[in-house]
């Protein structure tokens, strides 16, 4: 990531609230040293106050490593974690102003809501009536006023999680951790919540990281989607960024669904696949020539009887009805299998298996990977 | 080494954690550790000199190797026959649909809270010279009690409920629904008990009989009683040497020796049995009841279960009987006089038992936590050696552990032969290791982002542990409290070379008169010593009542 452009390689921001220098994490094996796993590789990262960035992945891919060693669960291999102008390498996790919101929602089952939430407070030796003021008005914050003396075995799993999220902004922190917060939760509380802790993380303007591997949560939550891979950084970018212009092949097929298309760039903004030229606006950053792989999106492509000036030759090999979608993949001639998304498929009917069809893409959607 | 000093550093971050790990580390060297090699030494050294000596006693003594075959022998024996009849009491109470179940398993938890030898006092009372059974009913004149077959009989009296208790904790382990899945793919009885059941319980069945056969190997109380004098055991044998003959020598080489199979028995315990230990049951509990017997064979075996209950019952109503009965043998009017006897003369070394059990469980109870919360939560160097030295004792024989510790600590600066801490000491680290083992079962099973939950939003390593460890593992702390109390009221082994004229215990007074002939005494002791036991385990039973319903120890995670 070092040699692509990201906000992560400028010049570390002065004012920045999270910084991440070079960090690295290995994981050795007591008795076999070749057996260590580099968990993390040398991730350089920043974060502006107020802002929410994704660490979103595939599981492995070091994202809650990273998580925890920013909250000082786990002691970085090589680099530096700086919360704002201090360094807090050797700050015990106790001592580090960042607030976690766990997994599993480690909420202490031997305390009643109230005491789970003024847990931290206490320790703060803060004041009775300050701590109950404190912890009343965050409690109703996450709407969970009136459940203060219920134990934590009465709860349903989003009031848990509600409890453990108001846990961690009672404590005004610095900044908020999430570790896969939502993975317990079923489908429709899933989108609920998530739409709730933005609402709260935005109207706090907490500084936020959040470890997720569902691409569509990180998507509605962030700001900033930093994808990683293997321990080490894909792509850092907006949601409209990661997705529209991912910088690889992996991006591409981690951020949504991709077809790619091998092509030979001919200029600036044109392409040609299969002996047919293909206007690219977005630009071909890749001298005349070159082989380049495009990424075009599902949605970008529709179905339509052949026409060999527009459209590609391909057959139908499944066709699936998913309610607002129907999903059909075709084996595009000298390309491969495509998808093909289409809209409002109750109503236009979908095309058999072995139907032949042209599939034609939409000119401002393809666009072709740096890499 | 790089490691190593990573993790101090980390440590260090927790200065009070740093001093915990260093004092717990020390004190075990110190308790546990030193004695042991105190031990080692004595027996390899006569007269100032580096010497073999003591051992080559072993093949020219007969004395000696006879101790030793028949200690083996005895072990091994109580092992089979007590692991078996545990068995059967187990699959009868857990799998079966039987009438009074519960006074059943409380019939057989009383020989585990009473000293360890009121059997053997029993089995005098109705079998001995003047015994009810074998003068009073039978009049035989030449019956002999004493020697291989009474210590047998009293020592798998002793242990097959510890063998029967940890076999209900594998049988309750193994869900009923894999015998019902056998039966559905066409197995029959015999086929699904030899092929799910007894493969799924045999590690949990090798690891009750390494239990039986080490608590067999480091009675104390039963061979002194029963063994007599013409059937040596290594135990009394290594307590003979040294307060008979004061030969230290030859008395540390008896324990070294008795350490040898206990030691080699936990090792295959801990490193090989346990690792081959299945457990099933997930999710909630299904009805236990098992298809697995036919009528006939539950009835045949319960009539075992309540033979050895009645055994039980019948023993121990002997020994209240004994300890009210003015001359047992010849004169059986009811009497207070042994009572009266315990509560004037003998009433100072009932406080001193209870002074010390009560010193000696809450030190033992939270130091078993703590170090099951180090070994489960920390990574320090060391720590492998401090988990594998901290259980150690639960191996070593009382024998071995009592010799160690009047070698080693009686000269400057620790002088303590005689006192008060010597016994207190010696009770928390031999019965820690019970704590430590549930502790860290119990912690295992806790979601470690409980306690970073804790550490994140402020609070250091103590008050982690203080504020929600403790509190998640209550169950573990509190039943490692009842262990060690029972064990503190109990002991017998260690303690007896340990008491002074000034600290004294219940339990050896029970063993000096039964030695004077005063069976009536000695009953009124184990009397007093096993409603002591009752009561406290009923007030903290209270307690854990109390505990959980104040709190919710049952949330899913």
């Amino acid at each position: 990531m070092r040699d692509h452009p990201s906000r992560s390689s400028e010049a570390p921001t002065p004012d920045a609230d999270l910084r991440l220098v070079g960090l690295r994490k290995v994981f050795e094996s007591p008795d076999d040293p070749s057996a260590s796993v580099v968990a993390v590789d040398d991730i350089d990262l920043s974060l502006e106050k107020g802002q929410l960035v994704t660490l979103l992945g595939p599981s492995g891919c070091g994202k809650t490593t990273l998580l925890r060693m920013i909250a000082g669960f786990e002691e970085p291999t090589a680099g530096e974690v700086w919360f704002g102008e201090q360094n807090v390498n050797e700050v015990p996790p106790n001592a580090r102003d960042a607030a976690m919101v766990f997994q599993s929602y480690a909420i202490f089952p031997h305390l009643s809501v109230f005491d789970n939430v003024a847990f931290g407070l206490r320790l703060k030796r803060l004041s009775r009536s300050a701590i109950r003021e404190r912890v009343d008005d965050v409690l109703g914050l996450v709407g969970l006023a009136g459940l203060q003396d219920r134990p934590p075995s009465q709860l349903s799993g989003g009031q848990q999680q509600r409890v453990a999220l108001a846990r961690c902004i009672v404590m005004e922190p610095r900044l908020l951790l999430f570790d896969e917060p939502l993975s317990n939760l079923d489908a429709k509380l899933r989108e609920q919540m998530r739409l709730e802790i933005r609402d709260l993380q935005q109207r706090l303007g907490i500084t936020s990281v959040y470890v997720t591997h569902d691409q569509i949560e990180a998507m509605a939550l962030s700001d900033l989607i930093v994808i990683m891979h293997d321990g080490r950084v894909e792509q850092i970018g907006t949601p409209t960024e990661v997705y529209a212009r991912p910088d690889n092949r992996f991006v591409a097929d981690f951020i949504g669904k991709a077809n790619f298309v091998e092509a030979v760039a001919t200029g600036p903004e044109t392409l040609e696949v299969e002996g047919r030229r293909i206007e690219v606006p977005n630009g071909v950053p890749h001298p005349e020539g070159t082989h380049v792989t495009a990424l075009v999106r599902p949605e970008a492509l529709s179905l339509a009887p052949f026409d060999p000036e527009r459209a590609f030759r391909g057959t139908v090999r499944r066709a699936t009805f998913l309610g607002t979608i129907g999903e059909v993949e075709v084996d595009v001639e000298g390309q491969g299998r495509w998808l093909v998304d289409v809209p409002n498929a109750a109503e236009v009917g979908l095309p058999d298996v072995d139907d032949d069809v042209g599939v034609e893409p939409s000119p401002r959607s393809v666009h072709v990977l740096p890499r | 080494m790089r490691a190593a000093r990573r993790q101090i550093r980390i440590l260090a971050r927790d200065p009070v954690l740093l001093g915990l790990v260093v004092v717990i580390m020390a004190s075990v060297a110190i308790f546990v550790l030193w004695p042991l090699l105190e031990v080692l030494f004595a027996s390899l050294r006569i007269g100032g000199e580096w010497s073999t000596a003591n051992y080559e006693l072993i093949a020219t003594r007969r004395l000696y190797r006879n101790a030793l075959v028949n200690s083996l022998q005895v072990a091994a024996t109580v092992g089979v026959v007590g692991t078996l009849l545990g068995y059967v009491m187990a699959f009868v109470l857990t799998r079966t649909n039987v009438p009074f179940k519960r006074p059943l398993h409380l019939a057989m938890m009383l020989p585990i809270i009473s000293p360890p030898f009121v059997g053997a006092v029993s089995i005098l009372f109705l079998f001995g010279f003047n015994g009810l059974v074998t003068r009073q009913l039978l009049d035989l004149q030449d019956f002999n009690i004493y020697g291989r077959g009474g210590v047998i009989f009293s020592q798998i009296f002793t242990f097959a409920p510890l063998a029967y208790l940890s076999l209900r904790g594998v049988l309750q382990s193994i869900s009923p629904t894999l015998e019902d899945a056998a039966f559905n793919i066409g197995a029959s009885k015999w086929q699904a008990f030899w092929r799910v059941t007894v493969p799924l319980s045999l590690p949990g069945v090798f690891s009750a009989f390494l239990v039986v056969f080490i608590e067999s190997i480091s009675d104390f109380g039963n061979p002194l009683v029963l063994a007599g004098a013409t059937f040596p055991m290594l135990a009394p044998q290594a307590y003979l040497e040294i307060t008979g003959s004061f030969n230290l020598g030859r008395g540390a080489m008896l324990a070294t020796i008795l350490l040898l199979p206990s030691m080699t028995a936990f090792a295959i315990q801990r490193y090989w049995v346990s690792r081959r230990q299945y457990v099933t049951v997930t999710g909630k509990p299904t009805s236990s009841t098992t298809k697995l017997v036919s009528p006939a064979a539950k009835w045949s075996l319960y009539g075992v279960v309540v033979a050895f209950a009645a055994l039980v019952t019948a023993f121990y109503a002997v020994i209240v009987m004994g300890a009210f009965t003015r001359v047992w043998g010849f004169d059986y009017t009811p009497s207070l006089q042994h009572m009266r006897y315990v509560f004037s003369v003998g009433l100072n070394a009932v406080q001193d038992t209870v002074v010390i059990a009560l010193l000696s469980t809450p030190i033992s109870g939270v130091l078993g936590m703590l170090i099951a919360f180090l070994i489960v939560r920390r990574t320090f160097p060391g720590k492998a050696a401090l988990e594998f030295t901290s259980i150690l004792n639960y191996a070593v024989p009382g024998t071995v552990v009592g010799i160690g510790y009047i070698l080693a600590f009686n000269s400057r600066p620790l002088l303590l032969t005689g006192t008060l801490a010597i016994i207190v000491l010696a009770f928390v680290f031999r019965y820690v290791p019970v704590g430590i083992q549930n502790g860290i079962a119990v912690l295992r099973q806790i979601d470690p982002s409980i306690e970073e939950a804790a550490q994140n939003l402020g609070a250091d390593g103590v008050t982690t542990f203080r504020k929600v460890t403790l509190p998640l593992i209550a169950p573990a702390f509190f039943s490692g409290l009842v262990y060690a109390f029972v064990r503190a009221m109990t002991a017998i082994s260690a303690a007896i070379f340990l008491v002074s004229a000034d600290w004294n215990l219940m339990t050896v007074q029970i063993l000096n008169q039964v030695g004077s002939g005063r069976l009536g005494v000695a009953a009124a002791f184990s009397v007093l010593t096993i409603t002591i036991v009752i009561v406290a385990i009923g007030v903290i039973s209270a307690l854990i009542s109390r505990w959980t319903r104040t709190t919710t120890a049952t949330v899913r995670f």
